[in-house]
């Protein structure tokens, strides 16, 4: 029987290489070692304390951070692979799993790729045979002309026979430039010149190409899985459609209001398509589908994607063990027929990265790391822990929180929920975005298409509102009482260590204690008159406004908690105080709130956001422009440097004289350090005035 | 007795302001902290302060105001370390130093000896109030006693450390000369022996003070500070570091225990004692709300039981309790002279809750050797080396006042309770012993005196000694090292004992008792 074919076959892999790292890594070793596969891991010098080196049964070197010399060193990996006696090489996405020649290389090292064969991967990866071979398997793909004959009449025809409206795409072109779209025959010729002007500009060519153009189109994909028996199945399809620089960012399955009947369409359509070039493994068919739920091919990806888990929590499936089971020559374990979809998925990427700024990606450490809690149906797959440092040179997705729930609303609901409790101090992250995002009505309702960002951009991106001054009281609390368990630290290890001096309590003879503290709200500077009662509770006076605050700090595992009262009012907000700054994160949002340096520490502060003449990120020092003794004006520039490979120029936070630059050209800056020693100019007027 | 605190909080949030609205504002203009806000900032955040003689010099100047006496005192925590604080306040007629300033000042420092406390000096002074340079200047308990202290304390090994925020003219220029160390605040402290006018009027030499004295110049050139302070508050920053380094650690000569709090609010306290001396109350009720968990080893309970003693702790420290139940009797005298004896052998600090109209008179007693019981006692207290602290808690008089530790019988620290009194007797018994003493008079002059006249002549000597005996006066004069809320004391004797317990105790010698 097959079950008997199964064992003597999965017998086989009993030690797997991951030639990967992050949160993929640690997702197959999960797999692997609930099958009972040892895992091998590979890593650059970048990720010698990483978790999936952790995880993992041995873990080999292959070189340094950048991943040319160490992930997408074939070679290298392949030596792992061999000396780890490891039967197959699971690529995981990115770096080798779409790569020809290694899956080649693996076959002719006896070494099982888990993937599809390389021709299928060679097919997929050239879009016009793609198109071919789908064209042809009975694949809707999208009208288009691609031909050398570029006469206006000749394009014109073609026009014509595709259906307006149409886009008008110079074949080198990029970034939008040199594309027209035209809606209707009356306005082709226009934008075909106007399409044309502009590609020779940026370009020095002009040749064009003309494609359907769908308006705001779905990105709709279909999980596939085939296996080397010659079954294929579809396992649903995913929606991806809301991106952010070409990039998915939520993605969710099944699609919101695909009928079963699209949906029958949609996984047969793909399943034809796996078919057509014998695909095995794990697969994904990507369309596009406009607002009458028409769908046409735009390529196959050969390899398990990063948005999996979705289609897995809506079928109860696990890709990766059907991706072991199937390299090993099984079956696959469940027929079309017995495909279930049930409930509703989604998934959230977390990055480092600026949404404020364009989506900027980050890097930096995870000062702070807490995230809700981990279940049947909340799944954290992440291969970072706090600590760790999220790299430049690699890939700046944190996690994935994948959620599950009944239906749709139950599931996003509870996407919201887990949100809030993903919890990250150290860099920017996407956290509070994806709140907006999966909050806003249209998504709830489902109105999913790729120009969803720009077209909502003002709800996504509303104005930063001030933490109320509640919130402010709430920050001065988690600070004072803070204080108190510093000096309670303190006191309990001296040798006297129940004296009263030791209390935090500000008690004064016959006067109440009052002091001032002074709290940074992003660039405002408040004042809050803080009174120290004889029962242990605040006083705090801002604004004209007066609150009685008081709480304690509650530890819950490495999480602290900060219960407090402001005018009655109770709430529990997670609590992280790291340098000078105070974070809350509660259902209603997070709060950043900071204690500014001192004037006589600012030169030698590390934080120095408001020194500004620090590294924004980690990154390297491109140009000097400055040098010792020179006088700058605020604003002037100092430095250029590369950081994710972007150009950052560094400018004088204010007025003064280079003491020391403190980097060189080709030098690496970690975040927040100091690049240049500045020193003020002497004696405000006002100050010289009143002496 | 709750109006009474009421009034001690009022008089002293008045006080608290310091000088005048005028002065305030001038101070702050010029980019200095008041010096309270200095010495909150000085401290570890958050930690308690035990200020001194908050009103020193309370009406005692006339029409002139001098709150707290032109000069904050206390004793609080550093970097972890128990410091004398003292801090000219220069809304005060300009930081000058009256009569009294130099008594608070000295007084502080003489704190810091006996309990080898480093010092901390927040100067901002004109020096001398030159109207009472004669009152100021030339005696032994005056303002040169300052200098000679720095020299013997920093010579005993107590870390003597000088912040200069303001003016430290002519004798005040040796606060920092003298100093361990010294931090200065750069275009705000000056330094020397003579101002601008002074070197005009000497040498025809015009110098801006910042040039004659300033930071720039005591750094760099003349090595009179060590450190140069951008402001106040990284002055203080500075001199938090100077007692990081002094690498001072406190030896306790004591068992501690975990402290708990009373199991009586300490709030009952008002209605316990009252205000009416005359009227009796229980010393135990006022000790069930002091110690940790009103705890209480009485010992001798049955004997001479107008003064009870016994053992407790308060925040964990351990301490002897003597406390007045009625007049002293030889019993009484005897049984606290044991007492002490005991306390010092076992190095644990003795607490004096003063509520004594005196020792038993009358010939009976005086037949029984009342005085000789009382010197036994007397001697005790005197000899007694273990950390005394005083608290009156009603009435302190005569030679009770003696044997429960007054003043003159040098207590690490004495307070007072806004309702107690001091006198050498109370008012109505003094007015009675001079109306006594002058209806003999007369009758022996064969005049008359009539129960009008006795009235009339009683009158005014009660007023004044009610008006002498009030704690407010007493404080002014520093008799005392403050008054306490009653509902403070257990707090004011916790951080007390804490500060006290920093010098080791000493063995103590007893002189001879008459028997």
């Amino acid at each position: 029987t097959s079950g008997s074919v199964r064992c003597a076959s999965v017998a086989r892999i009993e030690k797997v290489l991951i030639a990967n790292r992050g949160e993929i890594a640690c997702r197959v070793m999960r797999t692997a070692r609930k099958m009972g596969v040892r895992s091998v891991a590979v890593y650059s010098d970048a990720d010698r304390h990483a978790m999936h080196v952790a995880m993992a049964d041995e873990a080999y070197n292959i070189g340094p951070a950048p991943s040319q010399q160490s992930y997408l060193s074939m070679e290298k990996v392949l030596d792992v692979a061999k000396r780890s006696g490891a039967q197959a090489v699971h690529p995981g996405y990115g770096f080798l799993s779409e790569n020809t020649e290694f899956a080649e290389q693996c076959k002719q090292e006896g070494i099982i790729f888990i993937g599809p064969p390389s021709s299928a991967i060679r097919d997929m990866g050239i879009k016009s045979t793609s198109k071919h071979i789908m064209s042809a398997a009975g694949v809707p793909i999208i009208g288009g002309y691609h031909g050398e004959d570029q006469s206006d009449e000749t394009l014109q025809a073609e026009a014509a026979k595709i259906g307006y409206p149409v886009m008008i795409k110079a074949v080198r072109g990029g970034g939008g430039k040199g594309m027209r779209i035209a809606l209707s025959e009356a306005e082709f010729h226009e934008q075909l010149e106007s399409a044309r002007r502009e590609a020779r500009k940026s370009f020095n060519d002009d040749v064009m190409l003309v494609e359907k153009f769908v308006e705001n189109p779905r990105h709709v994909e279909v999980q596939v899985f085939g296996d080397q028996h010659g079954n294929a199945v579809y396992l649903f399809e995913r929606d991806c459609s809301v991106q952010r620089r070409h990039q998915k960012i939520i993605e969710e399955a099944p699609g919101p209001g695909i009928s079963p009947e699209v949906r029958q369409k949609l996984g047969e359509a793909a399943v034809r398509a796996a078919k057509a070039v014998n695909y095995v493994g794990a697969g994904t068919v990507e369309f596009i589908m406009d607002a009458q739920h028409n769908f046409y091919f735009m390529e196959m990806n050969t390899r398990l994607q990063v948005e999996h888990p979705v289609s897995e929590m809506i079928t109860g499936t696990d890709l990766v063990e059907w991706q072991l089971r199937v390299a090993a020559g099984e079956p696959l374990p469940l027929t079309q027929e017995q495909m279930v979809l049930s409930g509703h998925s989604f998934e959230a990427r977390i990055y480092a990265e600026d949404p404020n700024n364009d989506f900027l990606p980050g890097a930096g450490p995870l000062l702070h790391l807490s995230t809700p809690e981990g279940d049947e149906v909340t799944r954290i797959e992440t291969g970072v822990r706090e600590g760790d440092e999220v790299s430049v040179h690699y890939d700046p997705m944190i996690a994935k929180l994948v959620v599950w729930g009944e239906d749709r609303a139950a599931a996003l609901k509870k996407l919201r929920y887990c949100l809030r409790q993903y919890n990250i101090v150290g860099l920017n992250t996407n956290i509070d975005f994806l709140l907006n995002l999966s909050g806003h009505p249209e998504f709830e309702a489902g109105n999913v298409h790729t120009s969803f960002i720009p077209l909502h951009y003002e709800q996504l991106f509303p104005a930063p509102a001030a933490p109320s001054k509640e919130v402010l009281c709430q920050a001065a609390l988690g600070l004072l009482l803070r204080e108190t368990l510093h000096t309670q630290a303190f006191t309990a290890s001296s040798n006297d260590p129940f004296s009263p001096f030791g209390l935090s309590s500000g008690r004064r003879l016959n006067v109440l204690f009052n002091r001032t503290m002074t709290l940074q709200l992003g660039e405002n500077k408040m004042k809050l008159l803080v009174t120290y009662n004889p029962d242990g509770s605040y006083t705090m006076k801002t604004g004209g406004e007066v609150f009685h605050v008081s709480g304690e700090l509650q530890q819950e595992g490495k999480t602290t908690f900060l219960r407090c009262s402001v005018n009655g009012t109770m709430s529990r907000p997670k609590l992280v105080i790291l340098d000078n700054t105070v974070h809350l994160f509660s259902m209603e949002g997070s709060a950043e709130v900071s204690v500014p340096v001192p004037k006589y520490l600012a030169g030698i502060s590390v934080s120095g956001a408001q020194a500004g003449a620090v590294a924004p990120m980690t990154g390297t020092i491109e140009k000097v422009l400055v040098k010792a003794g020179d006088a700058v004006k605020k604003g002037d520039p100092l430095m250029v440097m590369i950081a994710m490979k972007m150009e950052h120029t560094i400018r004088a936070p204010k007025a003064g004289v280079i003491k020391k630059v403190l980097f060189r050209e080709g030098s690496q800056a970690n975040r927040h350090a100091a690049l240049v020693e500045l020193e003020e100019e002497e004696a405000e007027a006002g100050e010289a005035a009143s002496t | 007795m709750q109006a009474l605190v009421k009034d001690l909080r009022d008089k002293t949030e008045k006080i608290k302001l310091g000088g005048g609205e005028k002065a305030r504002n001038l101070h702050t203009s010029r980019g200095k902290l008041l010096p309270r806000e200095r010495i909150d900032r000085l401290l570890d955040p958050g930690s308690p302060f035990l200020e001194f003689s908050q009103f020193a010099a309370y009406n005692l100047y006339g029409k002139e105001e001098v709150p707290a006496g032109g000069i904050i005192s206390g004793i609080g925590r550093v970097s972890g370390v128990e410091c004398v604080i003292v801090a000219n306040d220069a809304t005060v007629k300009g930081g000058t130093y009256y009569p009294v300033t130099v008594k608070k000042h000295l007084r502080a420092q003489e704190i810091a000896q006996q309990n080898h406390l480093p010092c901390i000096y927040l100067v901002d002074s004109g020096g001398a109030n030159l109207p009472r340079q004669a009152d100021v200047f030339p005696d032994r308990d005056h303002f040169g006693r300052i200098f000679f202290n720095q020299a013997r304390l920093s010579s005993e090994g107590i870390a003597q450390i000088a912040v200069v925020m303001g003016s430290c003219t002519a004798g005040g220029a040796y606060v920092p000369a003298m100093a361990d160390e010294s931090i200065i605040v750069r275009k705000q402290g000056t330094i020397f022996l003579g101002g601008p006018p002074l070197v005009k009027a000497a040498t025809g030499e015009e110098v801006s003070a910042e040039d004659l004295g300033g930071a720039d110049l005591h750094c760099r050139k003349s090595g009179v500070t060590d450190h140069y302070a951008l402001d106040d508050d990284h002055a203080l920053h500075l001199a938090r570091k100077a007692v990081r380094n002094l690498n001072y650690k406190k030896h306790i000569d004591v068992t501690v225990e975990p402290s708990e709090p009373p199991l009586f609010p300490a709030e009952e306290l008002y209605g316990i004692v009252g205000e009416n001396l005359k009227r009796n109350f229980d010393v135990r009720e006022v000790i069930a709300r002091i110690v940790d968990g009103s705890k209480f080893d009485e010992f001798k309970a049955f004997y001479g039981d107008t003064l009870v003693t016994g053992f407790s702790r308060i925040f964990g420290y351990p301490v002897g309790i003597i406390g007045n139940n009625g007049v002293l009797f030889s019993e009484s005298a005897k049984k606290g002279s044991h007492f002490i004896e005991l306390c010092c052998q076992r190095n644990i600090p003795l607490i004096f809750l003063q509520n004594i109209t005196g020792f038993m008179v009358g010939r009976e007693y005086e037949a029984g050797g009342i005085a000789k019981d009382g010197a036994k006692m007397v001697t005790a207290v005197a000899c007694a080396n273990v950390p005394k602290i005083t608290v009156i808690i009603g009435g302190s008089y005569g030679a009770g006042n003696y044997g429960m530790c007054g003043r003159a019988y040098s207590p690490r620290f004495l307070y007072m309770w806004p309702n107690s009194r001091i006198s050498v007797m109370g008012g109505e018994q003094a007015a009675t012993v001079l109306a006594t003493i002058t209806k003999d008079q007369r009758i022996r002059e064969g005049k008359e005196f009539t129960a009008e006249q006795e009235v009339a002549m009683k009158e005014p000597i009660i007023k004044r000694f009610e008006e002498e005996g009030n704690p407010f006066f007493s404080s002014a004069r520093l008799w005392d090292d403050g008054i306490i809320d009653p509902a403070d004391t257990r707090l004011v004797l916790g951080l007390s004992l804490s500060a006290a317990l920093n010098s080791p105790i000493q063995r103590t010698k007893f002189g001879v008792f008459r028997m």
